[in-house]
């Protein structure tokens, strides 16, 4: 057995140092955990993430604590009780509600900045793929949330997503019963997805978050020009005092205060939509309660789905469904596509700059399209920015290809 | 600078995602219906209605605004409304599957123009005449025979302005205006009125069967039951609520929702009330709001300084 220290008081420094190493895991994870100097605030969008999680989870439990999954009270335990029987439950509703919308922008804005400076490739490659996991039990956990209150969209979202699982002309309608437990979304339906929104999927997204975080510590976070940094004669200068010459600083306390002050910045955004502009999160169609009988004349899902939404809509039902499939999986294939030895922010990568914008570009218009009724010329629109989509993995293939060492 | 700059791109890209995705598609999904402020002259009437409709409707509407130029008599008008307690009584029964309305309030709540083309033929009021083949199968078809002549629908509407029994809270509008088809199950309000608490669960249980009984009613009358309006205030826009119940017909065309009528200042009321019920967290949300903000501006104004304080050797 390892020497202890007979004097040690128990739970001080030493204490804690002889039975947990904190003083190890201190320096490690925080202290000497080093970060380039050279970055903007757009690197601090990790913590805005982990700190809008924080918010999803804090007022999911408070949620929980009141929320009928059942098909006859569920809808008015989150309406009736939770809106103005349970004090603040209201104030509750609202941030879960705006965090599962906004949390989606900052996880894109996060995705794109990886895309733009190129944190994705050597080295990196599972930091982007822990991420693509993270984005995938994201959405699936917002999904499942959605279903929840037990609105017409809840309802029939519910029915058409499912409904993807019978594969087109294959006809699977029974892998269709199997997901609901019924033949149209029911009790059964709603208990199974309550069960995955507070229970498996939080508890994934939880290990995944763990995971993200392990593969940052070994290539390091990427900065603001793709320089290749020494991190250890880096960090030796900053520990020597020469903190202008240095590269890094440490996470805790200089990268964390610029976090901590981009979250600031960030609070007073979100609660002013939590507060005074929180129907987009909200849909109004969700306030009616879900009714097998009465189809919505528009069936949409919520923002951040949209774009996918649109990649499946355009086509005829197979290559519908193929296409839907290729969006799901094609960005965490990015590091492999990617065939450009060089980690450099895109404006100094020639072709790769106009991939960029493209790609962001059709993003947002498939996004608009995907809510906009498919008629006339929004048909030809969403086909077209469907099949861009499409072409962007073999254009970059190309362009990466052709991209000189810099 | 660049953080500057960045952020602009990242602001800008948001927004015109926002754009597109809440007020431009919204925009798309749903025809745009223009409100007439309340005004009930039959002009969006006649505008919408079939061709060979088109010529009884604006003789019906030009017929409703000469009478609303005639002086009306309140006295005469008085004596005239005995009629009228008939049916729209206290403890009134269903007529056709729906209670009649207490008038009460009708004078401050309805518009004038509107309460007379009621009385001249309820079926072309309330804009449902295409639910009935002669205008006399309607509920209140009735009157008609009541007040033949011009002056006495002049004269009772006179009355009815003319009575005015108090301020009417939110609660009463609503109760006359909606509740006799709408329930409002957050209010603890059915087709039946405020339902009161039972001692005895076999009491509860056969106010229930009533309650049943007079939905089945309204049901056989309006097709389906109509909708509870617990939170309809947050199912639908603001410009939705007021275009509908304006004209139910230009967002629902064919609807049997009837037009009820309500005046300005009576669909405020009902407003008030299905926001009391629907939305009771709006005052507390503008109570605590301020609070919440100015904390965050604190926490970010003092997070700057401890930021440049620890980047202050930095550069």
């Amino acid at each position: 057995m390892a020497k202890f220290d007979e004097k040690a008081r128990p739970f001080s420094e030493k204490w804690l140092d002889e039975r947990l190493a904190v003083n190890t895991l201190k320096r490690v994870l925080s202290t000497e955990y080093w970060i380039p100097k050279d970055i903007n605030f757009l690197w601090a969008m990790g913590m805005v993430l982990a700190a809008t999680f924080g918010l999803l989870l804090i007022s999911g439990i408070f949620l929980l604590m009141y929320y009928k999954p059942d098909v006859n009270m569920a809808f008015d335990s989150v309406n009736y009780t939770i809106m103005s029987e349970v004090g603040f439950g209201w104030l509750w509703r609202h941030i879960h509600g705006v965090a599962a919308s906004v949390v989606f922008l900052i996880i894109y804005i996060h995705m794109f900045t990886g895309i733009y400076y190129g944190s994705y490739k050597k080295g990196r490659e599972l930091i982007w793929i822990s991420g693509m996991l993270l984005f995938v039990t994201f959405s699936a956990e917002a999904f499942s949330g959605y279903m929840l209150p037990w609105g017409q969209m809840s309802y029939w979202a519910g029915m058409v997503i499912t409904n993807l699982f019978s594969g087109g002309s294959l006809e699977a309608y029974g892998l269709v019963e199997w997901i609901r437990g019924d033949y149209v979304p029911g009790d059964a339906f709603l208990t199974r997805f309550f069960m995955l929104h507070v229970l498996l999927l939080p508890l994934v997204i939880i290990g995944l978050i763990v995971l993200h975080f392990g593969t940052l510590r070994i290539p390091h976070v990427n900065n603001q020009e793709g320089a290749e940094i020494d991190f250890e004669e880096a960090a030796e200068l900053y520990k020597a005092g020469k903190k202008k010459e240095s590269k890094v600083i440490p996470f805790n306390p200089v990268f964390l205060s610029k976090d901590v002050f981009v979250m600031g910045v960030y609070f007073i955004l979100f609660f002013y939509l939590v507060f005074y502009h929180f129907e987009f999160a909200m849909d109004p169609v969700n306030f009616d309660p879900a009714d097998g009988l009465k189809t919505p004349p528009h069936i949409y899902p919520e923002w951040y789905f949209l774009w996918s939404y649109e990649i499946l809509r355009p086509f005829p039902k197979d290559p519908g469904l193929i296409a839907f499939g290729i969006a799901q999986v094609a960005l965490f294939m990015l590091p492999f596509i990617d065939r450009s030895p060089n980690v450099a922010p895109a404006h100094k990568r020639g072709l790769f700059f106009v991939w960029f914008w493209v790609f962001l570009i059709d993003m947002i218009v498939l996004t608009v399209l995907g809510k906009l009724p498919p008629e006339g010329i929004f048909n030809t629109l969403g086909a077209v920015a469907a099949v861009i989509f499409l072409l962007l993995g073999p254009a970059l293939i190309v362009i990466t290809k052709l991209e000189k060492k810099l | 600078m660049r953080e500057l700059k960045i952020l602009a791109i990242v602001v800008f890209f948001t927004l015109v995602t926002y754009y597109g995705v809440e007020p431009f598609a919204h925009s798309k999904m749903h025809k745009h219906v223009e409100g007439h402020g309340f005004v009930y002259d039959g002009t969006a009437d006649v505008e919408q209605a079939s061709d060979e409709k088109k010529e009884t409707k604006k003789a019906f509407w030009n017929d409703v605004n000469e009478i609303a130029k005639l002086e009306g008599n309140v006295a005469a008008g008085e004596a005239g409304f005995a009629m009228c307690m008939g049916c729209h009584m206290d403890g009134a029964v269903a007529m056709g599957g729906v209670v009649p309305p207490s008038l009460e309030h009708a004078g401050a709540l309805y518009d004038k123009k509107y309460l007379i083309a009621v009385v001249k033929n309820p079926a072309m009021a309330m804009n449902t005449d295409h639910k009935f083949a002669d205008p006399m199968m309607h509920p209140m078809g009735p009157v008609m025979t009541m007040f033949m002549d011009n002056q006495s629908i002049a004269d009772v509407v006179a009355y009815l302005k003319a009575k005015k029994a108090g301020e009417v809270t939110p609660k009463e509008a609503f109760t006359d205006a909606c509740s006799r088809c709408h329930a409002m199950r957050y209010a603890k309000m059915t087709q039946l009125g405020d339902t009161p608490t039972f001692k005895y669960e076999k009491d509860a249980l056969a106010y229930k069967i009533n309650v049943l009984d007079a939905q089945d009613g309204v049901k056989g009358y309006m097709g389906k039951l109509p909708p509870d309006l617990s939170i309809i205030i947050r199912a639908r826009s603001e410009h939705f609520l007021e275009t509908f119940i304006e004209n139910p017909q230009t967002q629902l065309p064919g609807t049997s929702m009837p037009r009820v009528g309500l005046n300005e200042e009576g669909y405020e009321k009902v407003k008030e009330f299905l926001t009391e019920i629907g939305d009771p967290s709006k005052p507390k949300r503008e109570a605590v709001g301020p609070y919440v903000i100015l904390f965050f501006v604190v926490f970010a104004f003092l997070a700057f300084l401890w930021k440049k304080y620890q980047w202050r050797d930095l550069h």
